[in-house]
């Protein structure tokens, strides 16, 4: 049978990528970002998952206003890197693990989530840059990744309770695969930051903080947390923090913190990560 | 009825919201568009001529030649949207939210590398207000 063994969560900044593939990650401005990534990087190396169901969110990118799916899985054989404007990211082809993300779909959908089934799209920095973050620049990526995409730009995103209760669903979804394969969920976005109006540049470090402390202990009265107060709080675009609560109701009632990470800023954003196992 | 907003007393944001992305949605797929580097070309050959095949209004063109990106958000836009313009004008996000934040490039990254904008005084416009 198919096992989460991890739930990890980080940042997707659009410039950690660009800092990335331009060669500047020693750079004083980078340093203490990915010196907190290299414990992280051994540990995908020693906990090599064969799939990676990996949360994020499309920037304007796949989905523009012409199509606003709330919750999309890609269920594709691949996925190429979008042009965001400065032509795609020089990142491998994503292969997508079709025969678990179709079986996923099923049992969500049966479980009254109405997610929309994706088989052709590009993916944007939301999904490239925690793959960089976490495996470096391989020729090609070491495991399947299947894509679930989060509306979180236009406002309302789903509910930080539906998100968690999603996330229970897709656990029990994994749970009832019959291949005997690994599987770690990733919940990205966040931490703290908004990108416009006069307000741009707000951070919340304790904010930040006291959301990993209840993401991994009180999971359930997190996900209570209303939009507002993210966004006051957060940043209008911290309320990007309820895909975070996906990859928490995937796991255990009880985890284990393996890894944490915090830095201010990459850009404008406040840098969080987090490595769970369950308990 | 009209929606509740209880985002509406947040100072200096502005929530991209059903309202928001239906009075934007011309001005925002206009900057979609920019995606193609032909496009582009178009676009900064003639901006006038490129903005006038799209049923945006005089007001929203005016702020996107001006790259006015606080107009523009009061216009409906959204910064995911205006990325593809910094880009096509070979700026940055980081550029593009200091016009916004009403800040040189350098001091909002300063600001960024200092903490960022602290949240007190930035909760309700009330605060503001109440000096």
């Amino acid at each position: 049978m198919a096992r989460v063994t991890a739930g990890l969560t980080t940042s997707h900044v659009p410039a950690i990528g660009a800092a990335i593939d331009l060669g500047k990650t020693g750079e004083d401005y980078w340093k203490p970002l990915f010196k907190g990534f290299e414990f992280s990087k051994q540990y995908m190396q020693d906990n090599m998952p064969d799939v990676v169901f990996l949360i994020y969110n499309d920037h304007a990118s796949a989905f523009d206003l012409s199509m606003i799916p709330t919750f999309a899985i890609g269920c594709g054989e691949s996925y190429e890197s979008t042009d965001e404007g400065w032509g795609p990211r020089p990142v491998p082809t994503v292969k997508g693990a079709p025969d678990l993300a179709w079986h996923i779909r099923q049992h969500v959908i049966q479980d009254d989530f109405d997610l929309t089934t994706v088989n052709e799209m590009s993916v944007d920095h939301g999904f490239t840059v925690p793959l960089s973050l976490l495996f470096g620049q391989p020729k090609e990526w070491p495991c399947l990744v299947i894509p679930f995409a989060v509306n979180v730009i236009v406002y309302p995103p789903p509910s930080g309770r539906r998100c968690f209760e999603l996330g229970k669903s897709i656990r029990r979804a994994i749970d009832a695969f019959d291949d005997d394969i690994n599987v770690q969920i990733w919940g990205t976005g966040g931490m703290s930051h908004q990108l416009q109006g006069q307000r741009a540049g707000l951070i919340n470090s304790e904010f930040d903080h006291q959301f990993m402390e209840d993401l991994i202990h009180r999971p359930a009265e997190l996900a209570e947390m209303p939009h507002i107060d993210y966004q006051r709080d957060a940043g209008s675009e911290g309320i990007e923090l309820v895909m975070w609560l996906i990859m928490r109701g995937a796991m255990n009632a009880k985890v284990r913190e393996v890894h944490r990470h915090y830095h201010v800023p990459a850009s404008s954003t406040a840098v969080g990560h987090l490595i769970l196992e369950n308990a | 009825m009209p929606l509740e907003k209880p985002y509406l007393d947040i100072p200096g944001t502005t929530v991209f919201d059903s309202d928001m992305a239906r009075t934007g949605y011309h001005m925002n797929q206009f900057c979609i568009s920019l995606m193609k580097a032909e496009n582009r070309e178009r676009f900064l050959a003639d901006e006038r001529a490129y903005l006038d095949e799209w049923p945006m209004s005089e007001a929203q063109k005016k702020v996107v030649m001006a790259r006015d990106y606080l107009g523009m958000q009061s216009l409906g836009g959204n910064v995911y949207y205006f990325a593809k313009m910094f880009f096509t004008d070979k700026k940055s996000v980081l550029y593009g939210s200091s016009t916004m934040a009403q800040m040189s490039e350098d001091e909002y990254k300063q600001m960024m590398i200092d903490g960022g904008r602290p949240l007190e005084g930035n909760r309700f416009i009330t605060e503001k207000d109440d000096g």
